[in-house]
C-alpha cells in the first residue's frame, strides 16, 4: 500500500488515540503501568549506554586533539555530544528498539488474538484505550531518562579522565562549564519530546494494523522499530536546522 | 431481539454475504450453522459492529444498529456480552481482573461490588478458586469459561459466542453448551451462537440459521434439521456417521 494511504490512516490513528479517555481512573492506573513499563524498566540500559559512552568520547578527545588544544576540550566536547545528541537522539533511537518493539508486539499480539475486538465489542474505544497511555507516560518519561543519560554520561567524562590521567578534574569542570547555553538543554528537551511521541505512536500504529499470526507479530514489531528509527532521524534534521539556525 | 435485513459483505471483489434475511429471538438460543467459509463469523462481525455491511440493516430491539455513530453504537455496545472463539481474554489481567474489566470501564460500582459481581459470575461458570490466576496458567476449557464470565457480568441483553467448543473435549463442550443455554434462559438474553458443532445445535439450538456460500440456505429449529431436505444442509449435518446413526435411532422409535 502506497506511502499516502499510511500517512492518511496514521493521522486518523493519532486522532482516535488522542481522544478524552472513557474512564479517567483506568486511564489514570494504565499510564503508572506504562511510566514503570518505559520509564524504569529503561533506566538500566539508559544508564549503561550513557556511562560508557562519555567515558568513551572522553578518551576519544583526549587521543585525538589534546596536545595541540586546551585538555578542557575534554569536557566541552563530552558535554556538547551528550547533551546535543547522544542523549536526545541516540537514546531514544535505542529505546526505540526497546520500547517501540514492545508495544507493536503487545498490541499486535491484542490484534491477532481478538483482544482488541473483545474491547470494541464491550464499547472500548480500543485505540484511546491502548495508546494514549503509552504516548503520555513516553512524552513525559523519556525527558528524565534524557537528563539521566546526560548527566550519568558528563559524570563518566569524569571519572576516566581521572582514572586515566587524561586531564586533571579542574580542567574537566571548566570544559563542561565553558560558554555553557540552557537553550542547547531545551533543544535537547524538545527533541526528545517529539522522538517519544514518533516512537510510541508508530510502534502502536504498526501494532494495531497486524493481521495474521505470531510472523506476522514479528515483522510489525520489525517495521515499528525501522520506521521509528528513520523517522526520528529524519526529525531530528528538520527540528535541529529549525531550532539551531 | 435482533433483526437482520437484506444483508451484504463483500471484500473487494469477494462477495462473502448476499441478502442475509434472520431473526434472532430473545430467551432462546439461535444458532448460525454452516462449513468453514460459509460467511458465519463475517456475519456475526457485522451484527456486533466490527465491519460495516454494504447493505441492509441490523435492528437491536427496533433499533437500526448500522444507521448509528460509533458513538450512538455505544449504547447498544453496552448490551452485548461476546464469547470468542479463542477467548480473548487480556493476557496481563488476572481471571478476576478480566470478570471484573467491563463493570470498571461502564459500571458506577464501587470495588467491593464489582468483585462480588465477578466472583458470582465466576461461580456461576464454577471457577471460584481461580480468580487470581492468569489466563495462560488455565485449560482452554477454563478460559471459554472465563471468557463466559466477563461476557455475561454486565448483565447483557445480547450475547454471542463464536465457535464455543472449538478446541475443546466432548464433556468440557457440554459444561459450555449447558451453560449457554441455562444463563440464556436466566438472563433472558438473545443469544446467538456460531458453530459447526452439531452436538452443540441438538443439545441445545432453538432457532437455526444455515449459511450456504454467503446465504441463509435454511431456517427452522432442532427437530426440523435432520429432515430439511436441503441438499446442503443434508450433505452438512450428515457428514458423519454418529449423526446418521442418531438419524436412524431415531426413526426406529
Amino acid at each position: 500500500m502506497g506511502l499516502l494511504f499510511h500517512i492518511g490512516r496514521y493521522f486518523a490513528f493519532m486522532a482516535s488515540a488522542l481522544r478524552r479517555p472513557q474512564k479517567g481512573r483506568v486511564f489514570a492506573q494504565a499510564t503508572a503501568v506504562e511510566l514503570e513499563a518505559i520509564g524504569v524498566q529503561s533506566l538500566g540500559i539508559v544508564a549503561l549506554l550513557s556511562v560508557f559512552m562519555g567515558a568513551v568520547i572522553a578518551i576519544q578527545t583526549a587521543h585525538q586533539v589534546v596536545g595541540w588544544v586546551p585538555a578542557y576540550t575534554i569536557g566541552f566536547t563530552v558535554r556538547q555530544t551528550m547533551i546535543l545528541e547522544f542523549a536526545p537522539t541516540i537514546i531514544p533511537v535505542i529505546l526505540s528498539g526497546k520500547v517501540g518493539s514492545n508495544i507493536a508486539s503487545q498490541i499486535g499480539t491484542m490484534q491477532v488474538t481478538e483482544q482488541i475486538d473483545a474491547l470494541e465489542v464491550m464499547g472500548v474505544r480500543s485505540i484511546s484505550h491502548l495508546v494514549l497511555p503509552k504516548l503520555i507516560a513516553a512524552v513525559f518519561i523519556f525527558p528524565f531518562l534524557v537528563i539521566v543519560a546526560m548527566v550519568l554520561g558528563i559524570g563518566a567524562g569524569a571519572w576516566i579522565c581521572m582514572a586515566a590521567d587524561l586531564s586533571s578534574l579542574a580542567d574537566y569542570e571548566y570544559g563542561i562549564q565553558m560558554d555553557f547555553r540552557s537553550f542547547d538543554v531545551t533543544y535537547a528537551l524538545i527533541k526528545t519530546c517529539l522522538f517519544a511521541l514518533i516512537i510510541t505512536s508508530v510502534s502502536a500504529y504498526h501494532g494495531y494494523h497486524t493481521s495474521g499470526g505470531a510472523k506476522e507479530v514479528g515483522r510489525s514489531s520489525t517495521k515499528a522499530v525501522v520506521y521509528s528509527v528513520v523517522i526520528v532521524m529524519v526529525a531530528n534534521l528538520v527540528i535541529t536546522q529549525l531550532l539551531l539556525t | 431481539m435482533i433483526q437482520v435485513r437484506g444483508v451484504d459483505k463483500a471484500f473487494g471483489e469477494k462477495a462473502v454475504l448476499h441478502g442475509i434475511d434472520a431473526k434472532f429471538d430473545a430467551g432462546q438460543v439461535n444458532f448460525i450453522i454452516g462449513r468453514s467459509g460459509s460467511g458465519k463469523s463475517v456475519l456475526t462481525k457485522c451484527i456486533v459492529g466490527l465491519l460495516e455491511v454494504d447493505a441492509g440493516t441490523i435492528q437491536y430491539a427496533g433499533e437500526d444498529f448500522t444507521g448509528l455513530t460509533p458513538k450512538e453504537r455505544e449504547g447498544i455496545r453496552l448490551q452485548i456480552g461476546m464469547l470468542f472463539q479463542g477467548g480473548a481474554l487480556f493476557d496481563s489481567m488476572t481471571v478476576l481482573e478480566n470478570v471484573v474489566f467491563p463493570l470498571r470501564m461502564f459500571s458506577s460500582m464501587g470495588t467491593e461490588e464489582r468483585t462480588e459481581r465477578a466472583m458470582e459470575c465466576l461461580k456461576r461458570v464454577e471457577l471460584e478458586g481461580a480468580e487470581h490466576r492468569f489466563p495462560a496458567e488455565i485449560s482452554g476449557g477454563m478460559q471459554k469459561r472465563v471468557a463466559l464470565a466477563r461476557a455475561i457480568v454486565g448483565r447483557p441483553r445480547y450475547l454471542f459466542c463464536d465457535e464455543p467448543n472449538s478446541g475443546l473435549d466432548p464433556q468440557t463442550a457440554i459444561v459450555i453448551d449447558n451453560l449457554i443455554r441455562d444463563l440464556t434462559q436466566e438472563y433472558k438474553t438473545t443469544t446467538v451462537v456460531i458453530s459447526h458443532d452439531m452436538n452443540s445445535v441438538i443439545e441445545i439450538g432453538d432457532n437455526i440459521h444455515f449459511l450456504h456460500k454467503g446465504s441463509v440456505a435454511w431456517r427452522g429449529d432442532r427437530k426440523g434439521i435432520l429432515d430439511s431436505g436441503v441438499k446442503e444442509l443434508d450433505t452438512f449435518v450428515y457428514a458423519s456417521d454418529l449423526m446418521r446413526n442418531i438419524k436412524a435411532k431415531l426413526q426406529g422409535r
